[in-house]
């Protein structure tokens, strides 16, 4: 199979030796300056971005400019802050100034926003400078970054294996060292499972814990920005930068953001992690429960109390997903319209104004977003509304309570981030095998609690051999405590 | 998976009102290709309705956040001419629509 990372850089053990963290450095030590950098990665898309698609637009001229004041602020003596350095590629469905927006719909193609998503406006003022736009699944809908108006994203660990979705660009990007750091949204898992399929750390931070003023709505009350990164420090940096209250997204916690790794990795001695039943079943792929065993040995030697937990509505996290999610979109896609901005049909002799409507949606909207509007539309129809969108809403309930339960048994849960490695481009899954993807992530959307998937080893699959994630969730607002877990256990891999 | 006596799948009659309610254009197999993919994904969703939810309080949003309300004061707004020259069609200091009124066979 084909690789991208066959030359000198190798993606397949990201790690903290050369990280964001430790790249910022050597900037700020005078060893390479931003703008070189730059130029690496620019030349690095160019030569990789043809076989993975993973940016729709790359920024070349807005991030030298960049990356050059930078650089002279760095030797002025300044302190442009603490991204100074960092090339952060950006998930196409956040906002920004410089370049296209376009969710990786026809109905956005030659869009441009007039503001700046809070998270990236962030990231700039903390010195980090943008590479690009990267490609996703059509308005953040999918779990392959197949669904794209321009093409499909390729996974760098094998061009012919998807990179998981929908942040599939952000992934493959960071994957193949086009930029040190990305942007994601993750709605149901859109962080967590390319990350684990392209063998990067990928964070889901809390509800409300950043802004979502800037992100293309999907499903407003699952919706969460987050990074995606070569290191569990990588992944806190950027969130601390983008954490925090924010007066144009009125869902952002007022909670103080604390800086998650300023005491340092935890000490696991005594740590109780909880491994939910329903994650160690027979059809996870045999080398995902391999490696995961493997894990919680290596944890039990480190003085991990590994609990064995209940999640029974684990399998009802998809079912009620599929209700609230579509529901949500089908209310936030209802703007496209063709009237303010985006596509617009051409218009036909006496046409009225529904018609308009509904031949520039059918032309500008791909197959699954139409399809998560009809069934949005649907369960929140007269009739089906209470039987399917407020009983979905009351198990969401019984799910947060579920976690609450069990968090009261262990202080992180631990588990596989998918059932299986990176499926094949074209494997052309039925929607409900899709949607599946998403299995053990989507709970934690639908509860609102962080979780993230780190690195957990390869797996052999069908003569190929892939990256898989190790998943953890944390309660509301246990950042600190996620990400200092995570980092433990990133830093017991790789001594082992 | 599919319990077609306590979920009745969507007609096709069904999905055509939907297709309409959403502002979404199909044709005949448009709308059947609809229905066979709702039908599938309605069938396996339908898994929650056999959950004792009775006494359950709906939850739309994951933790139960207090709404906060800005003061009531002018801010900076977008600029016009940047918002205009975001429409598809303009005429003149206008976004170009097709009628409105009379529409419908009214």
């Amino acid at each position: 199979m084909k690789h991208v990372n066959d030359e000198s850089r190798q993606s397949a053990d990201l790690n903290t030796a050369d990280d964001l963290v430790a790249r910022i450095r050597s900037v700020r030590d005078g060893e390479t300056t931003t703008a070189d950098r730059l130029e690496g990665m620019l030349s690095r898309i160019a030569a990789v971005n043809p076989a993975l698609n993973a940016f729709h637009e790359v920024l070349d001229e807005d991030a030298r400019r960049h990356a050059e004041s930078i650089d002279t602020r760095l030797a002025a003596g300044d302190d442009p802050g603490p991204l100074a350095g960092a090339i952060v590629a950006v998930k196409d469905n956040l906002c920004t100034t410089e370049g296209r927006t376009t969710c990786s719909s026809k109905i956005l193609e030659h869009y441009r926003s007039p503001f700046e998503a809070t998270a990236v406006a962030r990231l700039r003022e903390a010195g980090a400078t943008i590479i690009g736009k990267t490609n996703l699944d059509e308005f953040a809908m999918g779990s392959s970054s197949e669904n794209c108006a321009w093409g499909p994203v390729r996974n760098p660990h094998g061009v012919d294996r998807v990179p998981g979705g929908s942040s599939g660009g952000s992934a493959a990007a960071v994957a193949a060292d086009c930029a040190d750091v990305a942007l994601g949204s993750d709605t149901g898992g859109s962080i967590r499972q390319p990350a684990a399929f392209c063998g990067c750390v990928g964070l889901k931070p809390t509800y409300g814990r950043i802004s979502r003023y800037g992100l293309v709505a999907f499903g407003s009350s699952l919706d969460q920005i987050g990074p995606i990164g070569r290191s569990v420090r990588d992944a806190s940096l950027l969130y601390e930068v983008m954490a925090g209250v924010d007066p144009y997204d009125a869902t952002t916690s007022e909670l103080q953001v604390e800086s998650p790794l300023t005491d340092g990795p935890l000490d696991l001695q005594g740590l109780r992690v909880g491994v939910p039943r329903e994650h160690v079943t027979d059809e996870n792929h045999a080398g995902v429960t391999e490696r995961l065993a493997e894990t919680l040995d290596t944890l039990r030697s480190a003085g991990v109390t590994i609990v064995d937990v209940d999640l029974p509505l684990t399998h009802h996290g998809i079912s009620t997903y599929y209700v609230i999610a579509p529901a949500e979109a089908s209310s936030n896609l209802s703007r496209y319209d063709g009237i303010r901005y985006g596509h617009r049909a051409e218009a036909r002799p006496g046409e009225g104004l529904e018609s308009l409507y509904a031949r520039t949606r059918s032309e500008g909207f791909g197959p699954e977003v139409r399809r998560r509007i009809m069934l949005g539309t649907y369960v929140l129809s007269a009739g089906y509304y209470d039987a399917y969108y407020t009983r979905a809403l009351k198990v969401r309930r019984l799910i947060k309570q579920e976690f609450d339960g069990v968090f009261s048994q262990c202080d992180v849960l631990l588990g596989p981030t998918t059932p299986a490695p990176a499926f094949r481009v074209g494997a052309d899954l039925d929607p409900v095998s899709m949607y599946l993807n998403d299995v053990y992530t989507v709970n934690a959307n639908i509860a609102g609690i962080p979780a993230i998937s780190i690195p957990g080893g390869t797996v052999e699959d069908d003569g190929d051999t892939l990256p898989v994630g190790i998943h953890l969730q944390a309660p509301a607002f246990a950042e600190p405590l996620l990400l200092r877990t995570a980092s433990a256990i990133e830093a017991l891999q790789s001594n082992g | 998976m599919n319990d077609s006596d306590s979920n009745p799948m969507p007609s096709i009659d069904d999905v055509a009102r939907v297709a309409t309610l959403s502002r979404l254009a199909l044709d005949e197999a448009g709308l059947e290709a609809a229905r066979r993919d709702l039908s599938a994904i309605l069938g396996h969703v339908a898994a929650i309705q056999s959950l004792d939810v009775d006494d359950v309080e709906p939850m739309p949003r994951p933790q139960d956040v207090v709404n906060r309300l800005a003061e009531d004061e002018p801010g900076p707004l977008l600029d016009r001419e940047v918002l205009l020259r975001m429409a598809p069609r303009t005429e003149g200091p206008f976004i170009a629509v097709p009628k409105v009124l009379g529409e419908g066979g009214a």
